[in-house]
């Protein structure tokens, strides 16, 4: 009898596709023979966008690329500024940094655990990790008045002190968090129909997994211990004391896995830089590149020129170009910057970790089942306004 | 006077118009779908805090032609406008178009080559919901006027 491949359509308008991913399937009966992802459906021009906008005015635009975790975001844009700028940032700021970004990663990790599992059937997921994520979002609209798109990260520190309360609201989460965790492990870790769509499912072998470019929880997944914050410590992570999870199953249960120990990992990042928060000042001491404090400005001349001339004309940070790359909960996300001596970025790239990971679709998913498709989308954890920015 | 003494107990008398817009307004299923950052806020208020069910809301289809209504949540990309506006033809009449955020609405912060200023543009909306991204509250608002403006809507006018 004769047999033909077919050509599956999946999104870009697909509950499971986390977004406007497309992909075009090639199907012989129930097995994926190949997997073509299509992008481009989100497509914002966010990089085009930044060398129209002064320096500073760039954060926000970072905010809304991987919008699950826009504090990483914001960090590695304001550590890459930093680094071109040759700017000291104060201990506090840094430790502050430190902590948000470790919820950050809690944040986004609760996301895809919640999400993750609702395409693969667990669908209380969603709620208990939607629950946990409203604690997060609290400290976000606690110390930026946001809920999602915070922008509190400002080149050279943060844009406000943080609040009197943070203290006590984070350590609230932290008394609370593991007890949670303990229930995701109860639904999911020894649920066997959860470990049968996720064990040895969408494997990538470590060779693979190196030569697409994997990075974060995906190459951890495959057995590699390479972490940034270990790596090349940035916004001195060398201080904290924290372990890096890694698993050698290479198939989404270990992925699953990783990710939940990171989260345990966080917390006691957390809890370490909130133990030895320095005092200080929240902002590096920069004058023409930090904005001068509120009462300042209402009360000095030389303060109000230079609030005025960040504000309207910039400021030209020395020509060059720099790199800065940071574990984000996804993978490296990576800013590189070229300056011309303008207000304006000649040119702003970013390294997104979903991109890159998008691009190992195709090995993950060749071989297995149709539905393994949508274990695979969940376990690498895309959002597409990262990979089409 | 009239027919209401006549009629026995029990029985409630109203126009097809009222009858109609309240069994709507009380059952709108929402395409399950998200574009970009709204559509985690979105998420947000399907969650347990928010709790859209409230409203009668929380039916999710994720196939447009059991859909009556559209949340665009996010910014809508050159590339995905006919989709959307596909999507939309797909979905059966009555059908209602809620423009969730600022980029749906009007582009948003990103004002370039990629970004359909407002959706708008493609599609007929009847609410729109300012933020960056909304609140839950107020996509929750958005959605209680539009049920108000559905009770208003008469059936022998064709939506649209």
């Amino acid at each position: 009898m004769e047999t033909r491949s077919m050509t599956l359509n999946m999104g870009p308008q697909h509950p499971a596709t986390h977004g406007v991913l497309r992909i075009q399937l090639e199907l012989e009966g129930e097995t994926v023979l190949k997997a073509y992802p299509i992008i481009g459906y989100l497509h914002t021009g966010i990089e085009k966008t930044a060398e129209s906008k002064h320096y500073r005015k760039v954060i926000p635009l970072t905010d809304r690329m991987d919008y699950l975790a826009p504090m990483s975001n914001n960090l590695g844009y304001c550590l890459a500024m930093e680094k071109l700028l040759e700017i000291e940032v104060p201990e506090k700021a840094q430790w502050a940094r430190v902590c948000l970004t470790e919820l950050t990663r809690i944040n986004s990790h609760l996301v895809w655990v919640g999400t993750h599992a609702l395409d693969i059937g667990a669908m209380s997921m969603m709620l208990y990790g939607f629950r946990e994520r409203e604690k997060i979002l609290g400290i976000y609209e606690l110390v930026s008045g946001q809920r999602m798109m915070s922008t509190y990260f400002r080149i050279g520190g943060l844009a406000e002190d943080i609040p009197p309360d943070f203290d006590t609201r984070v350590r609230e989460i932290l008394d609370l968090f593991p007890s949670r965790y303990d229930e995701y492990e109860d639904l999911l870790t020894n649920n066997p129909i959860w470990r049968n769509r996720t064990i040895g499912v969408a494997k990538i072998s470590p060779e693979d997994a190196l030569s697409s470019g994997l990075t974060g929880p995906l190459l951890r997944a495959c057995g590699f211990k390479h972490d940034l914050r270990k790596a090349n410590p940035y916004s001195s992570y060398d201080k904290f004391d924290f372990d890096i999870p890694t698993n050698d199953g290479c198939d989404v249960y270990a992925r699953y896995l990783v990710r939940l120990e990171e989260m345990r990992q966080s917390l006691r990042i957390i809890r370490q830089a909130l133990d030895g928060m320095p005092e200080g000042p929240f902002v590096a001491d920069a004058p023409g590149i930090v904005l001068p404090p509120k009462e300042r400005v209402l009360s000095e001349m030389e303060a109000l020129i230079f609030h005025f001339k960040i504000i309207t004309e910039g400021f030209c940070p020395p020509e060059g170009e720099v790199y800065q790359g940071i574990e984000s909960p996804k993978g490296e996300i990576g800013f590189y910057i070229v300056s011309d001596g303008s207000p304006y970025p000649y040119r702003m790239r970013v390294r997104p970790p979903s991109f890159v990971h998008v691009g190992a679709l195709d090995k993950m998913c060749r071989g297995g089942l149709l539905a393994d498709v949508i274990a695979a989308i969940g376990s690498i954890d895309i959002v597409l306004g990262e990979v089409d920015r | 006077m009239g027919l209401e003494e006549k009629i026995p107990e029990g029985i409630l008398l109203t126009t097809v118009d009222k009858m109609t817009n309240w069994a709507r307004k009380s059952s709108l299923w929402p395409l399950g779908f998200g574009l970009a950052c709204c559509a985690i806020e979105m998420m947000s208020t399907y969650g347990p805090r928010f709790d859209l069910a409230r409203f009668g809301m929380e039916v999710m289809r994720p196939s447009p032609r059991q859909a009556d209504l559209m949340i665009v949540s996010g910014r809508v990309s050159n590339k995905m406008a006919p989709v959307l506006k596909r999507l939309y033809g797909q979905m059966p009449n009555p059908k209602w178009v809620i423009s969730m955020g600022a980029c749906a609405s009007t582009g948003g912060v990103f004002n370039n080559y990629a970004i359909l200023q407002g959706v708008d543009k493609i599609l007929p909306v009847d609410i729109y919901v300012p933020g960056c991204p909304p609140r839950p509250e107020q996509l929750i608002e958005g959605i209680v006027k539009l049920q108000e403006k559905i009770k208003s809507e008469s059936v022998r006018r064709k939506k649209k």
